[in-house]
């Protein structure tokens, strides 16, 4: 039994839920015989991956979906052994580059090289295969400098597809050779539609009150919809309007590590705060939603000018964190510094009173 | 490596240069995107860049090249000229003549003492298998050079020295400070502009009159407008738009808009205007809503920018401190830092520096 997320996944762009003019305009690229590079970004559960293997889909048919799983070798170039897994069809190659960490110029480059070589293997109707990049804000500066001339060298045989949350970090000259396709997240109202038609189809009534607090919980990310929408399902079923919703707990937790930090300024809680840092760390939860989150509470009751200060420090330990190797320094030296200044404001407002 | 035979060591395809009667390569030039397509395949079809023209068409004249140092933003026609210049340098002799490593191939040390040093060591003979004179040197086009490592643009540069006779190098990349001095000053350097908005507009016209294509002027003017520059990408972006929506069809400034990734004036506006009347939460809710919608963050910096920069509201000193977040936050979102918080600094900084005032 596979989850709703990809049992209700849509397979063909004809059967997208929404964006529809965009999905009009891809399928009228994928008839046309210059298929270009494509660039694909939106933020996470906007849909980006269904709708590029619906592109596959409409390219290539449905052989594009018989899928092999397949650890690649690659060396490099200090002799060192690299395993990646890679997912492809007998025209599409699919691999996050990120997983080579800093050698991951030589997997994308040995990739491109290699697909562009099997290409007499008949490829039907198609002259090119394509390859697609996910997590491509992830690469490094070094792959992307490499990728800007092999993008135009071998188009003749091989399309790429980059998938990424953002392009900020892409590079402008790997910009410019991609057409860019923006996947904005759904709206709440086209959540609420696939909600409904996954309950009809699943036999299930759904309270239009409830429909509403799953959306809002999900924050326009469709897969956190559905995935909350089913773990709902798992508690109690049939749904009613005032049902309780089970967030993510790793949320409630960041929530009230934040709510510790603003409701004492003390030794004592950094410590206590730290541990909870490691908590989450080690259940692996991104670091940027564990700043977000912090920061989202942090701020709640200052005014303007002190909301500034803290916003300021929060990008700053952020960006340090990015660079640095150690998480938890950041996150820690995050909640120290807060602390104290959210301390001297407080007090400083309570000497006003005196 | 047949594939990589076919397009040849360079990137354009070497046919479309003659009109073809077979089937078989109409079909290819289908396929080729414009980019390539109408990349110039003589020097004199380069814009803009008219002192490096000038420079080349003369060498070419005499016969001789000096080492030469591309450098400029992407887009401006650096790989483009130097294949221009040799192809019409060499005519037949053309693929034996140079050597294209770029940053996709290995270019370790190991790479340049032995690939570069063979090929350095060919012999070029001053007269082709037809008969006809031809510059007795080779080129080695090292091009994205910036990405090439110290050590190993150390070991070039020793080349470089050695084989000065027979060779010439044609480094060409997007960031002078990345190549290192002794082989900057070997080399006689030449910029390379962003395109005038003039000229990128009558290059897209020329495009749009050979493929059919309906494009009112402000459209054009809009693509080459947000491509500041980079030829590229407005021809790029022409062609994504025609791919996605089919030939027949005028070209609209809401069809460009989009393929070319700006945001909408007035989603920039909203957020100016709730910083100006100091609604932060009004701030955080739009901020969320336009990174869901897939804005990218650098792009709202670059038009933030403009906005900040044009403003007659904002005294020279709030510009000041905007300005500052700008360039700090930029830099951050280029390392990969979070959008959402970086952006956050940047209009929290906005409002404040109204309620300064
Ligand atoms: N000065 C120019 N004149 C004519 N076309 C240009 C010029 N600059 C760029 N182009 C167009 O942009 C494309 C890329 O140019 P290229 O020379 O590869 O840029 P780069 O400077 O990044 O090496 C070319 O195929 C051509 O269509
Ligand atoms: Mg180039």
């Amino acid at each position: 039994m596979s989850l709703w997320v990809d049992k209700y996944r849509p397979t063909t762009l004809a059967k997208l839920d929404y964006h529809l003019e965009q999905a009009e305009d891809l399928k009228n690229m994928v008839q046309k015989r210059d298929f270009p590079h494509l660039l694909v970004h939106g933020p996470p559960g906007a849909g980006k991956k269904t709708r590029i293997l619906c592109i596959l889909r409409e390219l290539y048919g449905s052989a594009a979906e018989r899928l092999k799983v397949e650890n690649m070798q690659f060396e490099t170039a200090s002799k060192k052994k690299l395993e990646i897994l890679t997912i492809s069809s007998n025209y599409h190659t699919e691999v996050n580059p990120s997983d080579a960490g800093i050698h991951d110029r030589i997997v994308v480059m040995e990739l491109i090289k290699a697909t562009a070589q099997t290409h007499h293997i008949d490829v039907g109707q198609k002259e090119f295969k394509v390859i697609l990049l996910s997590n491509v804000d992830q690469l490094t500066r070094d792959a992307q400098h490499a990728l800007r001339r092999t993008m135009e060298k071998y188009i003749s045989t091989c399309r790429l597809i980059l998938c990424a949350n953002s392009t900020s970090r892409v590079l402008p000259a790997i910009r410019s050779r991609c057409v860019r396709i923006r996947v904005p997240a759904p709206t709440g109202s086209e959540i609420k539609n696939i909600l409904h038609s996954i309950c009809k189809r699943e036999g299930l009534h759904l309270p239009d009150e409830f429909a509403n607090r799953v959306i809002e919980a999900s924050g326009r990310n469709l897969r956190r919809a559905i995935l909350m929408l089913e773990a709902c399902k798992v508690e109690q079923c049939p749904f009613t309007a005032d049902q309780k919703i089970t967030e993510p707990d790793y949320q409630v937790y960041i929530r009230n590590t934040a709510n510790m930090m603003v409701s004492e300024q003390s030794p004592k809680v950094l410590l206590e705060v730290r541990n909870r840092f490691y908590d989450l760390l080690t259940r692996a939860i991104p670091c940027d939603l564990i700043f977000r989150g912090l920061l989202k509470e942090c701020i709640k009751n200052c005014d303007d000018q002190l909301k500034r200060e803290i916003i300021g420090i929060a990008s700053e330990y952020q960006h340090r964190m990015i660079r640095g190797s150690k998480p938890i320094f950041h996150l820690e030296a995050f909640a120290a510094c807060y602390m104290a200044i959210y301390k001297k404001y407080i007090e400083s407002s309570l000497e006003g009173f005196m | 490596m047949h594939a990589f035979l076919k397009t040849g060591k360079l990137g354009a395809p070497t046919d479309v240069k003659k009109p073809s009667t077979s089937r078989a390569k109409d079909d290819k030039k289908d396929l080729t995107p414009w980019v390539e397509k109408y990349r110039p395949k003589n020097v004199d079809d380069i814009v803009e860049q008219t002192e490096v023209v000038n420079v080349i068409r003369q060498a070419m004249k005499h016969g001789d090249f000096p080492n030469m140092l591309f450098y400029g933003p992407p887009g401006t026609g650096k790989t483009s000229i130097i294949h221009a210049a040799a192809r019409q340098m060499f005519g037949s002799m053309y693929k034996d003549r140079i050597l294209e490593l770029n940053a996709s191939d290995d270019r370790g040390i190991q790479v340049v003492r032995e690939k570069i040093k063979s090929f350095a060591l060919r012999k070029a003979n001053p007269i082709g298998p037809d008969g006809k004179k031809c510059p007795p040197f080779k080129i080695i086009i090292l091009d994205e050079a910036d990405s090439m490592t110290g050590a190993a643009q150390t070991a070039l540069r020793r080349i470089m020295e050695k084989e000065a006779h027979s060779t010439r190098f044609c480094l060409v990349c997007n960031y002078l400070s990345r190549i290192i001095k002794p082989i900057a000053s070997r080399c006689t350097k030449f910029r390379f502009k962003p395109l005038s908005d003039e000229k990128s507009i009558s290059r897209l016209e020329y495009i749009c009159n050979e493929e059919n294509l309906k494009a009112d002027r402000s459209v054009l003017e809009k693509i080459v407008e947000a491509s500041g520059g980079d030829l590229r990408q407005a021809v790029m972006c022409l062609q994504s738009i025609t791919r996605l929506k089919g030939k027949n069809y005028e070209i609209t400034v809401d069809d460009a808009l989009d393929v070319i990734g700006l945001i909408p004036d007035e989603k920039i506006n909203a957020l100016w205007e709730a910083c100006k009347k100091g609604n932060y939460s009004n701030v955080e809710t739009l901020l969320e809503n336009l990174l869901l919608e897939g804005y990218p963050g650098s792009q709202v910096i670059e038009q933030l920018n403009e906005k900040v920069i044009f403003s007659d509201e904002l005294s020279d000193k709030q510009k000041v401190i905007i300005g500052d977040m700008l360039g700090e936050c930029d830099y951050k979102l280029t390392e990969g830092s979070d959008e959402y918080l970086q952006l956050l600094s940047i209009f929290s900084t906005i409002l404040i520096a109204w309620k300064s005032s």
